[in-house]
Formats: structure tokens, C-alpha cells, sequence
């Protein structure tokens, strides 16, 4: 079974459009990153999977439809979404009470053991405590859950490099293993890439690029060309051209190696520079969308 | 995994509002205090009162037992705000923080969440008046037990005129019947516009009454509506309150709560109720954050 399964999922807010027919299916054990800019629907996709909006089209999360079931698919599911979520007035161990008084896979005492590794006080409230130390609350309380998908919606938004830096090793060393799967919205590609086995790219509502990272390192190559080769450089057709200093970037979907390397340096694209090459491709809609 | 009881989710659902809003406790506490040292200033007059030969009888049973009938209807007027606070808050504040994503990820159900909150102006809250009441007049009668102690008055005078079991007992049932199960459909709707409103849910809660109101009176120049809600604020269904003067004891006395319990006011009450608690629980389903 597939962790989530999309057909021609839907969305409009009145004449705007945030979901426009998308078709998507996430395994289990994927790690994977829905990327996109801003407005392009990534949390409204989200909230369709957690059960939060209403949609038109299919939708089956863990096997369930997550409109009408929203409360059985929380024991299976745990989201997070940007820091503000936690109730400002909780204290620390009401909360910890609370999900443990609702939650029928929450481990108190994992909890207990992550959080014991901070400074946060049980008797703080969430509004004394920094956001570094809400989101180490909140992902406290995720690692605890003994959840089958985890959905992450810019969940280090605010947050300085090294809690970042914790906060994805934490989620990698102690919380990830096979039979459970992470699906991540963030505008900091760099810092995940390392992270996913899988990455979409979502634009107006559509899944305009869904591939495996695998898939990624090994077909897109890109060269800095100097303005010499620059004609024979594009004889091979890039998908993306971008100025370096004194020099030329060009972006490659599988060429063909030899012929690049007699061009200049070859290396692997960042997913950063795949995304604005595939962004800005006019093109795009029909490549790479689907798999 | 353990199995939890959807009884164990309503339970802690309650205490997470209590969490979230102690002047539900502490307002109607912070009052029972005011009332305490004013009552310690009262009981320095309280020997002459019961000395006082020129007193007709009824005048000065009255007299005594005042102050436990007024410390009861300020505490409850005081928790009567309170609700009405609680409750326009209760499902526009949770949107309004964005804290309902985080509850939302939660396994319990929007009914569950709703019914909680519902539970506090019905049952929590009477509760809360009753308890901090009786231990308010309690104290009451023990200072003036104190003042009397070596005074010549004795303290039967004040014993036999402030009896505080059976007025305990006639503030409990006035408290769940009259403010909590009459006054269903005024809760219900608070909640219905909390969770609908965007801001300002007071005025909504409000305005739109008071808009019925005065068109019924434009158009047909009849005043149903607001009969219909003055009745249903103002007393129980007929004959099932003695409202002879409302500031005494008596006043408060719902003659038979049996009465009340089949009478066909209370079960509209709480249709209506229902209706308004089945539309709150769609909308929060369907809302997401303000």
C-alpha cells in the first residue's frame, strides 16, 4: 500500500486555483521533499493530506480518506507545521500530559529522555520559551509519537543554522527508519537535499517535476563553460543556462559525459539550481512531471 | 499501543481548557475574596442587629441573611461574564493563534473538542459557582460565628436564621437547571459564533438579536422575539421558579426540578442546543486558521 495516493486531486479558494489536478503516490519509507515557490500550493496540499481542507478529486493516506477521517488518521500521522502552532499559554508538562492523556502511540518517556538532553524547564510556558527551543518541544513530542508518516510544513522556519542543523540530524539518527515515511515543505533546499530520497517540484498547483534523488545524481550534469565553447555547449541542448563568473553554467538533463567533459568542469547540479532551471523552463510541464 | 476511551479524550479535553482559562477558577475566586473581607467589616455590626429589640422579626431575618444571598449572586453574575467570555473565545481564539493546526494533528475528534468546551458553561462552570459559593458562605458564617462568640447576642441568633444545607442545595440546582441546562441555546449560540465569526465575535453574538428584534417590531410591529429571549433568560418555564423577589433565597428556588426536567421549554432548549453544537463542530471541521 502507498503511503499517500493522489488522483486528480483539487482545490480552488473561489477563481484561484491552489491544487489543480494532482496525481501523486509516496511509498512508504521515502523521505520526501515537496518543493516549490511561494503560493505554488505546497501547504495546501499538505492540509488536504492531513484532513484539514476539503478537496475534489482522490486522496487515500495510509489507506484512509483523510476529509472524513481526520481524527483515526492523527494516530498514524504526526504534522508540524512552522513554530507558531504550539499554544503560547501551555506549560511544558501540560502538554506532554495532554498528548499523552489523547495520543495512544505517544511515549512519555522517550519525550521525557529528548527533552532531558535541553534546557527546556517542565513548568515553562511556550510563549517564555525561544523559538529554537519550541520547535526542540514540538519535535520532542513528534519523535515520542510511534507515527507511520510525518508531515513537516517549513518546519525551521526562523530558526539559526545549528538548530536546523540538530533538528534534520535528529530526525535522521533517532525518528527515521523504513516503515515510516516524511513528506517536507521548506524553502531552504540546501539544507535538506542531503535528507530526501525523493523530490517533487510543485508550481501553480501541479506537479511539474517528481523524481527519486538517485534518479536526480545521476542524470542531470552541469558544466561551466567558457564563452569559447559556449556555441558547441549549446548544440547539446541544456535545459538551463545561468552566467558564472567569466564563464558560463550550463544544466543538463542525461547527456552525453564525454562530449560534456571536453567542454570544462562536469559536476552534479545542486537541487537548488535544478529547481530554478526547472522552474524557468517553459517547457517543463510535459518533462520529468509523473515519473 | 494502549487504547484510550473516547471518555479519556473528553476528560482531558476539558482539563486543557481549564489549562488554557483559569479565570474561569480564578475570577469567581478573586470575587469570594472581595466578598470575605467585606463581610469580615459586616459582621463587626452583626451583635446589635440581633439585639436590636425594636427589629420587626421578618425585617431582621432578612437583614442577617442578606449578605449569603448577595455573596451568591454576585459569584454567580461573576461567572455568568465569565462564560459568556469563555465561550465567544472558546473556538475563534484557537484559529485566531493557529494553535488548532496543533490540536488538529491530534487524534481527537472536532465533536469531542467542541462538546468539551460546551461542557464548561453547562456543567464546569455551575460547578465551579456552587463549590466556591458554599465555601464562601461557609467562611462567612464562621466569622460571624467569631464575632458573636462572647458577645451577648449568642450565636444561635445567626444559626437559626442562616441555614446553609438547604441553600446550598437550592444554588445547585439553580445553577445546573437554570444556568446550565435553560440557558442552553444562549451557550450553544456563543459557541456557533465563536467558531464562525472571524472577529469581533462578541458583536455578532449580539447585534444580530438585537437586529431581529427591531425589524419584527418595524415590520410587524409585535415584539416575539425578544419576548422569546427575555422569557428564556429571565426565568424557567411557568410555575417552575417562584420568583417572588428574585434578590432572596426563595427567589432563587426552582420549585421542582422534576418539573423542569419534563417540561417541553427545556427540551426545545436543548434541541436547539444540539443544533447550534452539530453546526459548531462542521464549522471548526472545515476552518482552518484565521
Amino acid at each position: 500500500m502507498a503511503c499517500i495516493e493522489s488522483h486528480g486531486l483539487r482545490k480552488a479558494y473561489g477563481t484561484t486555483v491552489a491544487l489543480d489536478g494532482i496525481d501523486l503516490r509516496v511509498e512508504e519509507g521515502r523521505i520526501v521533499g515537496l518543493i516549490g515557490p511561494n503560493g505554488a500550493g505546497k501547504t495546501t496540499a499538505l492540509h488536504a493530506i492531513l484532513g484539514l481542507t476539503p478537496y475534489e478529486g482522490e486522496l487515500r493516506v495510509l489507506g484512509r480518506d483523510p476529509w472524513r477521517e481526520r481524527d483515526e488518521l492523527m494516530r498514524d500521522v504526526c504534522f508540524m507545521a512552522d513554530i507558531a502552532v504550539l499554544p503560547r499559554w501551555i506549560r511544558v508538562a501540560q502538554v506532554l500530559d495532554y498528548v499523552a492523556g489523547v495520543h495512544p502511540r505517544f511515549d512519555r518517556a522517550r519525550a521525557e529522555s529528548f527533552l532531558a538532553k535541553t534546557t527546556i524547564g517542565r513548568t515553562r510556558k511556550v510563549r517564555e520559551l525561544s523559538k529554537g527551543m519550541v520547535t526542540q518541544l514540538h519535535l520532542a513530542i513528534i519523535m515520542a509519537i510511534d507515527a507511520r508518516l510525518l508531515v513537516l510544513d517549513e518546519p525551521t522556519l526562523g530558526l539559526d543554522i545549528l538548530y536546523r542543523k540538530q533538528f534534520y540530524d535528529s530526525l535522521l539518527g533517532d525518528y527515521f527508519d523504513d516503515s515510516r515515511t516524511i513528506l517536507v515543505t521548506t524553502h531552504q533546499i540546501e539544507e535538506i537535499q542531503h535528507v530526501l530520497t525523493d523530490v517533487m517540484f510543485i508550481d501553480r498547483g501541479r506537479i511539474v517535476f517528481n523524481r527519486s534523488m538517485e534518479d536526480v545524481e545521476s542524470r542531470y550534469r552541469e558544466v561551466a563553460v567558457h564563452p569559447d565553447q559556449l556555441a558547441a555547449a549549446r548544440a547539446l541542448h541544456p535545459i538551463h543556462e545561468r552566467p558564472g563568473i567569466g564563464q558560463s553554467v550550463l544544466l543538463f538533463d542525461g547527456p552525453d559525459r564525454q562530449q560534456l567533459a571536453a567542454l570544462g568542469e562536469v559536476r552534479t547540479p545542486s537541487l537548488a539550481d535544478l529547481f530554478v532551471a526547472v522552474m524557468s523552463d517553459p517547457a517543463r510541464s510535459a518533462q520529468g512531471a509523473g515519473q | 499501543m494502549i487504547s484510550i476511551s473516547p471518555m479519556q479524550r473528553f476528560y482531558w479535553s476539558v482539563r486543557r481548557e481549564l489549562w488554557e482559562n483559569r479565570s474561569l477558577y480564578l475570577a469567581p475566586l478573586g470575587v469570594a475574596a472581595l466578598i470575605l473581607v467585606a463581610s469580615l467589616i459586616g459582621a463587626i455590626g452583626l451583635p446589635a442587629t440581633l439585639r436590636d429589640g425594636s427589629l420587626d422579626p421578618a425585617r431582621r431575618q432578612e437583614l442577617v441573611q442578606q449578605p449569603y444571598v448577595f455573596a451568591a449572586l454576585l459569584l454567580m453574575f461573576t461567572t455568568l461574564v465569565i462564560g459568556i467570555f469563555y465561550c465567544v473565545d472558546a473556538l475563534q481564539g484557537e484559529r485566531r493563534d493557529r494553535s488548532i493546526l496543533f490540536w488538529k494533528s491530534l487524534p481527537v475528534s472536532d465533536l469531542t473538542t467542541v462538546l468539551a468546551k460546551a461542557s464548561i458553561p453547562l456543567i464546569v462552570l455551575p460547578l465551579i459557582t456552587w463549590g466556591i459559593t458554599v465555601v464562601t458562605q461557609s467562611m462567612m458564617l464562621v466569622f460571624g460565628s467569631a464575632r458573636l462568640v462572647g458577645s451577648d447576642a449568642g450565636i444561635a441568633g445567626l444559626w437559626t436564621r442562616v441555614s446553609l444545607l438547604p441553600m446550598s442545595g437550592i444554588l445547585l440546582t439553580h445553577l445546573l437547571f437554570g444556568h446550565g441546562l435553560w440557558w442552553a441555546p444562549f451557550w450553544g449560540w456563543l459557541l456557533l459564533v465563536s467558531a464562525w465569526a472571524r472577529r469581533a465575535a462578541i458583536l455578532w453574538a449580539t447585534l444580530p438579536l438585537l437586529a431581529i428584534g427591531l425589524l419584527e417590531k418595524i415590520a410587524f410591529n409585535t415584539s416575539n422575539f425578544a419576548a422569546l429571549l427575555l422569557n428564556r433568560f429571565s426565568g424557567g418555564p411557568q410555575g417552575s421558579e417562584t420568583s417572588s423577589n428574585p434578590m432572596s433565597m426563595a427567589g432563587m428556588a426552582i420549585a421542582s426540578p422534576l418539573h423542569l426536567l419534563t417540561s417541553a421549554g427545556l427540551w426545545t432548549g436543548l434541541a436547539v442546543l444540539a443544533l447550534f453544537l452539530a453546526a459548531a463542530t462542521r464549522l471548526r471541521h472545515s476552518r482552518g486558521p484565521l
